[in-house]
């Protein structure tokens, strides 16, 4: 299945998902298309003043730029997903795309759509960790059964 | 090459990076990102205080501090964040104040959407560049010697002739053809004081003409108006030190700047509404059968509330005028309405943009209409507005005392 995740380029949470035999949707694929496109030369990211206007499909005009060019990219991957897990409280270095508000309307847009949706905290200690993992494993598990 | 530190938030979503580095080669200077590490941000968020939520904006707090404590190496210092980004303008506000408080680096912000081209932050980086490779020059508090300002306007041609720290004499004239506008301006101020042009010291321009006639009479300072206007404002208030605002509402375009210390550090320039704009008040004062110069003192004595003006436009709001006229208003009203219309549109499209620190110093040829004056005052809350003595002479002022640095033309 098509999973998609919160941070949406935290690989960790992508390793997980491959791990378990499922495809992640993660942010760097989306960029790695931009940058390899020899007809764009707008570094870093190869985005131009249009992925902000292709942004307003999820968030209006008075939304400043720097949200829906980020939702330009995020916004599709959410509607690919078949599955999501959004991991809440996460440090910078786990994932990150930089904006608080563009945070809060990928988390809001995938509970949106009604896919089976995994929510977690950051775990603080080693047995925290350990349970997560396990709870991440098993929530991938299920959908593979559901999806076979 | 100037280093010019970038410190940001959301360019490289809104596509607008690629115009910041563009603006910034055109002016003889590179864009450089200060360094910092993952640990780093923390602590640098812990020490400066604020509690933001976008990790982007932590990160511009860790690339602020990290200029602050000497971690990174720049020459001045460009901040940006995405225009509507409440918190993005509050910290922008407050890591332009951090670093002017614990650096001398020149700083200038900005709110960019993803419209912004590169030649919208061409003058601010034009800024940035000259503020660094001329910050002696613009270190200078006192005129020294015999030189002559001129500014070469849109609208007016105005000339000073400045010596021993005083004005001496002063040339006011409409432009034309801008070099022999300049030629007669400068014939104007040397009329009366005994001087000629080789007994000057040195030449400063500004203004629109300021590349044509600086190299036909080969001055010896060749400037944008953003630094010597701001200069020429504080040296004219007495108000060298500290922060200051400073407002010309043009006759054509409008300019708000906020310095520290003489220095620019943000500005914004408006020019697309004809309603906000010294020409207004011409067109109100013709429509009066009133000069110019006799506006002011009759809006002092009206009452804008009494006249009915419900559209800023030039066309709409006269007729709005003329109809207030005809209903029973006085021409003081009337006049009164004209000012504070003015004020509110240039308070609206502009001011509102930028944290306006007192005292706000207004300047240029329609800073002589006292009824305007006060209306900026009111539309602001009733600060401190401050007009000094030969305000309208500007820019002519202000390269008239950065040139007196820059030694004497004769000793060459």
């Amino acid at each position: 299945m098509k999973v998609a995740i919160f941070p949406p380029n935290s690989l960790i949470l992508a390793d997980l998902i491959e791990r378990a035999g499922h495809k992640a949707l993660v942010l760097q694929n989306e960029i790695r298309k931009k940058i390899k496109d020899p007809e764009i030369d707008s570094p870093p990211f190869n985005l131009t003043e249009d992925d902000p206007i292709k942004g307003l499909k999820y968030a209006a005009i008075e939304v400043p730029s720097g949200v829906r060019g980020r939702m330009s990219i995020f916004g599709p991957i959410i509607e690919e997903a078949e599955a999501a897990i959004i991991m809440d409280e996460a440090p910078f270095g786990f994932g990150c795309i930089g904006c608080a508000r563009t945070n809060e309307l990928c988390v809001f847009y995938l509970r949106k759509r009604g896919i089976p949706t995994l929510e977690i905290k950051y775990p603080k200690t080693k047995d925290e960790t350990i349970e997560l993992v396990n709870k991440i494993n098993t929530f991938l598990d299920q959908l593979e059964e559901k999806n076979g | 090459m100037v280093k010019i530190a970038q410190i940001s938030c959301g360019t490289e979503y809104s596509g607008v990076q690629k115009e910041i580095e563009k603006a910034a080669s055109t002016f003889g200077a590179e864009i450089v990102i200060p360094v910092t590490d993952i640990d780093y941000i923390d602590e640098a968020y812990e020490k400066f205080g604020f509690n933001c939520a976008s990790s982007g904006i932590r990160l511009m707090v860790a690339r602020a501090m990290s200029i602050v404590e000497g971690k990174s190496d720049a020459d001045a210092v460009f901040i940006a964040t995405c225009f509507r980004c409440a918190e993005g303008a509050l910290v922008r506000n407050e890591i332009r104040r951090f670093i002017q408080q614990k650096t001398r680096l020149p700083v200038v912000t900005y709110s960019f959407t993803e419209r912004t081209k590169a030649d919208e932050l061409f003058i601010r980086m034009e800024a940035l560049s000259t503020i660094v490779a001329r910050k002696n020059i613009l270190a200078r508090e006192k005129q020294e010697g015999l030189t002559l300002g001129v500014d070469s306007g849109s609208t007016t041609t105005k000339v000073v002739l400045m010596e021993k720290n005083k004005v001496i004499g002063t040339g006011w004239l409409p432009t034309t053809d801008v070099n022999q506008s300049a030629l007669n301006g400068i014939d104007q101020a040397m009329e009366g004081t005994g001087y000629k042009m080789d007994d000057i010291d040195g030449m400063g321009v500004t203004g629109y003409g300021r590349l044509n006639i600086g190299k036909k009479m080969e001055a010896e300072l060749i400037q944008e108006e953003l630094s010597v206007n701001s200069k020429g404002a504080v040296y004219l208030a007495g108000h060298q030190q500290g922060e200051a605002t400073v407002l010309d509402i043009g006759g054509m375009d409008n300019k708000v700047i906020t310095v520290n210390d003489g220095i620019p550090d943000n500005f914004t320039m408006g020019g697309i509404c004809a309603g906000a704009s010294g020409r207004f008040l011409e067109i109100t004062a013709r429509r009066l059968g009133a000069d110019i110069t006799e506006l002011g003192p009759m809006a002092i004595k009206g009452d804008y509330r009494k006249a009915v003006l419900n559209s800023y436009c030039i066309v709409f709001g006269i007729q709005d005028l003329v109809t207030s006229l005809a209903a029973g208003s006085t021409k003081e009203d009337v006049a009164a309405a004209a000012c504070h219309s003015v004020a509110e549109q240039v308070y609206e499209q502009q001011l509102q943009e930028i944290d306006v620190r007192e005292p706000l110093i207004q300047v240029g040829g329609t800073s002589l209409i006292e009824g305007l004056v006060k209306a900026v005052s009111e539309t602001l809350g009733g600060i401190n507005v401050v007009v000094p003595e030969y305000s309208q002479y500007i820019g002519a002022v202000g390269s008239a005392l950065l040139v007196s640095g820059m030694g004497k033309r004769n000793d060459k």
